[in-house]
């Protein structure tokens, strides 16, 4: 049965195994003389040997399924949205990215009405925009319109 | 001691500047809101805000972060009582008699103990820390490399102690931490390690977008779906002062809870949420009346509220003193001071007295500034929690792309604040705490350093940390941390984490 546990620490693992074969090319010196991989080398073993605990360790038994993953959807858009603006911010500029990325979450995935999207949308882009960029002089990109 | 109170007088002569005031005033109600929201707790709060401080000289932006932070700690009891909804995980014992109180009709005078508590506790605990952190780092100065490695492997071994749950899933998200940590240029080498090409990884995984990420955006992505919010308890403004009958009540809950929470708060680990624990057992434990507990006792409430503020000024005398953060929120505080240029360390109060002690006399200023902003003022906190969660979640998720953006202006952070929100989410469905991830992170170019400096100083010989006295004791009380931790498994009883964990989980 797939617990959380052994969920966990199956990823624990293979993280572990992938920081070793990254860590190969890098010096690794001796233990007299630790080079720039020694400590991650550490680490990664410990975190094998935790993820291995994990795996085989005796504890209260939960499924990995019954976490309750009903909310994904929600985690899913507010994930896209995110990358959305990371993608965006340099290349459309601060106002217009946030602007689609609130009518993303309210209108598509809120299913909120086009008024109160609107005007929201409208108010969170210029608003935090008035906030960070001119009253707090926080420099945040402008798009190729200039806005 | 004649000394200790000229360098405060000198420390209120910087703190009560009146730019300096503003921004602890404005740092005070922005933490107040920032505990209230629920999803954005402390952590990301300082993290979000951080941005904010870039303009501002080193004093007023620490004192306004500190601000952020106790007024968060303020600020998570209001929903605690009136909704039942922790605003931030400290407040998690405050729900269980200040919800009860609230249910009974009492909503106001739980919400003027909490505050009046949190008040003492606040003030009281900064005594404390204004004079420990002083004589702690200059014992520091005899710390080299050796103890430094362990007293930082101590503390990450303390924090897994600590940590609610499984004290090897604790662990390995701390070696999780760390080995983010590694990302980057190697200090001692110059190698660039685990780049994939991304230059801007040379400074390696920033502190702020992964606390954001892991704290901030994964909260939202585990709460935006959750359909309906509860009632909130609305307090009538005249009915906030408690009974005589209340005070007295109070009164040693809440000297016993500043004292345990100021110990709690030094060592490091999940200092609030223990600390407030330890006092709800500690005045279950010593009531007559045990039974009310659970039902609206108001040692129940005073207790824990002041514990987990007094464990705020605590968890500052490591960081101060040590540079050591004792927890994720320090450690979020020690990089939000490097950015602006400062080392906190056994050196700071030499070289900075004025922002040390401007600092201290802050915070006294805003336990006063909050106790006179929280109760007046909470008609409009509560009012703040009826704005629907459909639209409050799009708002904070602006706030985080924002603060983590502005942090280096790149889009790389944005895209670890995704990664490490992911990562979060994952981990807390699969119950894990991801507070010792940040940890991890912020210490391991430290924990590295010292390591290779170590052996550096020895031509590598690993007993050095053994025939230095404070680096062997510091490591021989971590042995012992891990030899009582084995104890449950000989005893098969539920030690006090795993009932920690039952009462967070309401059962």
């Amino acid at each position: 049965m797939l617990t959380a546990d052994r969920l966990a620490g199956g990823v624990l693992v293979a993280l572990a195994l992938g920081v070793l074969v990254e860590s190969r090319a890098l010096p690794i010196g001796s233990l007299r003389n630790p080079g720039p991989a020694f400590v991650p080398a550490v680490l990664a073993l410990l975190l094998l040997g935790f993820g291995i605990l994990l795996i085989a360790r005796r504890g209260p038994v939960v499924r990995a399924a019954d976490a309750g993953w009903s909310d994904w959807r929600h985690a899913v858009a507010i994930l896209a949205a995110c990358a959305f603006a990371a993608l965006a911010l340099e290349r459309l500029g601060y106002r217009l990215t946030i602007l689609i990325v609130m009518v993303f979450l309210l209108a598509l995935v809120e299913r909120r009405g086009v008024l109160a999207t609107s005007l929201f949308a409208v108010a969170l882009a210029f608003g935090s925009y008035y906030l960070f960029g001119t009253i707090l002089r926080v420099p945040l990109p402008l798009g190729p319109l200039g806005f | 001691m004649l000394e200790t109170f000229q360098n405060l007088y000198f420390g209120f002569a910087v703190a009560l500047a009146p730019g300096v005031l503003l921004y602890a005033f404005l740092g005070c109600v922005v933490g107040t809101l920032v505990g209230v929201l629920p999803g954005v707790g402390p952590l990301a709060g300082i993290s979000l805000l951080l941005p904010a401080t870039f303009g501002l000289d080193a004093t007023r932006a620490i004192v306004m972060l500190a601000g952020i932070y106790y007024g968060a700690m303020y600020g998570g009891s209001t929903t605690s009582i009136l909704m039942r909804i922790p605003g931030e995980a400290a407040s998690v014992m405050t729900c269980i008699d200040g919800y009860a109180m609230a249910r009974k009709g009492r909503a106001g005078p739980a919400l003027s103990i909490a505050a009046v508590g949190s008040y003492v506790a606040g003030t009281v605990s900064v005594v404390a820390l204004m004079f420990l952190a002083p004589p702690l780092a200059h014992f520091a100065l005899r710390f080299g490399p050796p103890e430094y490695f362990a007293l930082l492997v101590l503390g990450l071994l303390v924090l897994a102690y600590m940590s609610t749950g499984s004290m090897i899933k604790a662990l390995a998200m701390a070696v999780l931490g760390l080995l983010l940590g590694m990302v980057g240029i190697d200090q001692m080498s110059g190698y660039f390690r685990y780049h994939y090409g991304v230059v801007e990884l040379g400074d390696g995984l920033g502190v702020v977008p992964a606390a954001v990420g892991l704290f901030g955006l994964s909260e939202i992505m585990l709460t935006a779906g959750q359909a309906v919010r509860p009632d909130v308890i609305r307090p009538r403004l005249r009915e906030l002062l408690p009974s005589r009958q209340e005070w007295r009540e109070s009164a040693g809950p809440i000297g016993r809870g500043t004292t345990l929470g100021f110990l709690i708060g030094i060592i490091p680990g999940s200092a609030h949420i223990i600390s407030s624990f330890v006092s709800y057992a500690v005045e279950r434990r010593w009531s007559r009346r045990p039974e009310e507990f659970g039902k609206g006792a108001v040692a129940g409430l005073a207790g824990p509220e002041s514990a987990n503020n007094s464990a705020t000024s605590g968890a500052f005398v490591p960081m101060l003193a040590l540079g050591v953060p004792s927890g994720p929120i320090p450690a979020v505080m020690l990089a939000a001071m490097m950015v602006h240029g400062v080392s906190p360390g056994p050196l700071l109060i030499r070289q900075q007295p004025e922002l040390f002690w401007g600092f201290i006399a802050s915070m006294y200023v805003g336990n006063v500034v909050l106790l006179v902003l929280n109760l007046p003022l909470v008609g409009l906190f509560v009012n703040l929690l009826r704005i629907p969660y459909h639209f409050l979640y799009p708002a904070i998720l602006v706030f985080s792309i924002v603060g983590v953006y502005a942090v280096n202006n790149s889009v790389v952070d944005v895209w670890i604040m995704l990664g490490m929100a992911l990562v979060g989410y994952g981990l807390r469905k699969l119950d894990f705490e991801t507070a010792p991830i940040v940890l991890g992170l912020v210490l391991a170019p430290i924990i590295e350093m010292s390591l290779r400096q170590s052996l550096a100083m020895s031509d590598g010989q690993y007993a050095i940390f053994l025939t230095r006295p404070i680096a062997a004791t510091l490591l021989a009380v971590g042995a012992a941390l891990m030899l009582l931790s084995l104890r449950p498994l000989l005893t098969r009883s539920l030690d006090w984490r795993a009932r920690l964990t039952l009462a967070e989980k309401g059962e």
